[in-house]
């Protein structure tokens, strides 16, 4: 049981420890940009550190998600809320549909399949102009809730965090239950999970789907939070900072896919002082913190405490 | 009454008839061992029976239904399992949670419920938990039970793939070389849990190269050379038969 809340716990701690630290709306606006990729992250981290199986198109599910919010409203008149349940459900057929014929490749075939579905969604985008604006763009009207239009760092910071403890709720949930297993099993052995009776290609499946979900809501809240949408959102270069996220917090952990995140997130924001060497330092950084926490940083660390520990008990 | 049949099954690799025409009934309870020097064929065999490969030719049969084709899961809610000669364990697992796979398909499949915290889950979990433990005791690892399984020696190890496929609740078991790289010890106690399960009404068909356990242990025993079966009866039958001798020693029969 304790591991369903622990890290859901966690993340609340820290989002009142940021709230009560934060001392400008730039620092408050920075934690919602990471409370949203790091949504997207977890979700990913289902497929990616659960699953065992690499999505390289990512991006493309941010990118419906992000567009039904600026499409919805502004096209056909719906509610944003309801907009991104269609993003939403859009989202999750598609993976649906395509995760079927894609999840039967491994390793390099698999990537590269996934990448062309990611290229494909954002090609859409950016040439239905008459949709989506082109590459130039759309604005996405106002998130109303109640009669109220949701503005200000503060809500929007609370609002992104209630969602993140949502999803990370949820994700926490399905690790400690029997579809947790049978993901980890496919991860670990897909011919032993198969004779066990998990019908392999269903839990993919189910795996692909469920981080297509969180990466829609995650798209469907960057836009409403931003208030414009680009088909940046939804390209290969967004698809890349999401494997990073999961790959450096830490493969198959909740906990670390928001740390991830949170580097990749604010840690740019940080190295501006570094001028035009700011991405160099950041690469630089995920190289030294890969070599030295070669199992992500929150799976490392957790093994770096519990191994002082156990010597300390001997 | 038979619990798995092969007719006439074969298989093809690049042109090399792995196996070919091999037909036999497995009954209902007891160990069936199927032997045969290196490359003849018996974990080609085994991966057509468990639904692994797709058999070239031939019909495999579960309690009379023809299975042919049929994937691994399918067969595995049919009461099929099996474990593995080179091991297929889940390495970032505990050994408990490894036995926990092996129910899967006495639990409840509704993903929907597992997105939540539901606290009928806990119950299910814990229960899953228990269940896990009893088959873990069955092979004497109920001691390592939280213990990541990649932390645990190849003897275990071979016990656990036991032990998972047994939480599966099978009616047939596969086995495939359980007691390579056991001891003495562990040889002996295996043998001793084979057959304390075939004789609880397990069918159990055994690829082993342990001949000593082969022939104390079996209640019949099947030869593969080359892919061929060239001998099909009791231990003592099998033992003196000129074909096999031939087929182990190398000498003209």
């Amino acid at each position: 049981m304790a591991q369903r809340f622990a890290t859901p716990l966690v993340l609340v701690a820290v989002m009142v420890v940021v709230w009560f630290a934060a001392d400008s709306n730039f620092i408050l606006r920075v934690a919602s940009l990471v409370f949203i990729y790091g949504l997207a992250a977890i979700g990913l981290n289902i497929l990616v550190g659960d699953a065992g199986q690499v999505s390289l198109g990512h991006a493309g599910f941010l990118g419906i998600g992000a567009y039904a919010v600026a499409i919805g409203p502004t096209t056909l008149g719906l509610h944003p809320l309801l907009s991104m349940l269609a993003g939403v459900v859009i989202a999750g057929l598609i993976a649906l549909v395509v995760g079927r014929p894609v999840l039967r490749l491994k390793g390099h075939a698999l990537a590269v399949a996934t990448l062309g579905l990611g290229i494909l969604i954002s090609m859409v985008i950016t040439n239905e102009a008459w949709l989506t604006g082109g590459p130039d763009g759309m604005p996405v009207p106002r998130l109303t809730l109640f009669g109220e239009r949701i503005r200000g760092a503060d809500n929007w910071f609370w609002i992104t965090g209630a969602v993140l403890v949502i999803g990370a709720l949820i994700a926490s949930s399905i690790k400690a239950s029997p579809t947790g297993r049978a993901l980890r099993a496919v991860h670990d052995s897909e011919v032993a999970a198969m004779v066990s009776g998990v019908d392999v290609a269903k839990y993919k499946n189910i795996a692909f789907v469920i981080s297509a979900i969180y990466a829609a809501v995650a798209g469907g809240l960057l836009a409403l939070f931003d208030g414009f949408v680009t088909p940046d959102v939804a390209g290969f270069l967004t698809s890349v900072e999401l494997i990073t996220m999961v790959v450096l917090g830490g493969m198959g952990s909740v906990l670390g896919a928001v740390a991830g995140a949170g580097i990749l997130t604010a840690l740019p924001q940080v190295l501006t002082a570094f001028n035009e060497y700011e991405h160099m330092v950041l690469g630089l950084i995920m190289m030294v913190v890969m070599i030295g926490l070669r199992a992500g940083i929150v799976p490392s660390l957790i093994a770096l405490v519990s191994g002082r520990r156990r010597a300390k008990a001997r | 009454m038979t619990s798995l049949a092969a007719q006439d099954l074969g298989i093809d690799f690049g042109g090399v008839r792995a196996v070919d025409s091999v037909t036999f009934e497995a009954p209902e309870a007891g160990v069936t061992a199927i032997i045969g020097p290196n490359g003849a064929g018996k974990t080609t065999l085994f991966n057509m029976l468990s639904g692994v490969y797709t058999p070239g030719h031939g019909r495999v049969f579960l309690y009379g239904e023809d299975v042919t084709g049929e994937v691994p899961y399918k067969l595995a809610a049919r009461g099929l399992s099996r474990t593995f000669q080179n091991l297929q364990i889940f390495f970032q697992m505990t050994a408990r949670e490894n036995v926990m796979v092996g129910g899967h398909l006495s639990e409840h499949h509704n993903v929907l419920r597992h997105l939540l915290p539901l606290p009928s889950l806990f119950g299910e979990e814990r229960r899953a938990r228990e269940a896990a433990a009893g088959h873990l005791d069955h092979v004497d690892l109920a001691d390592v039970a939280d213990r990541p399984a990649s932390s645990l020696p190849y003897g275990a190890l071979k016990r656990l793939e036991i032990a998972r496929a047994l939480a599966a609740e099978p009616k047939v078991l596969l086995l495939d070389e359980p007691a390579a790289g056991c001891n003495a010890t562990e040889t002996e106690a295996l043998a001793a849990l084979i057959r304390r399960l075939a004789d609880e009404g397990l069918s159990i068909i055994l690829v082993e190269h342990d001949m000593a356990m082969v022939m104390s242990l079996s209640d019949r025993v099947i030869v593969l050379d080359q892919g061929r079966m060239i001998a099909d009866g009791k231990p003592e039958d099998v033992r003196n038969d000129p074909a096999v001798r031939a087929a182990y020693l190398g000498t003209d029969a």
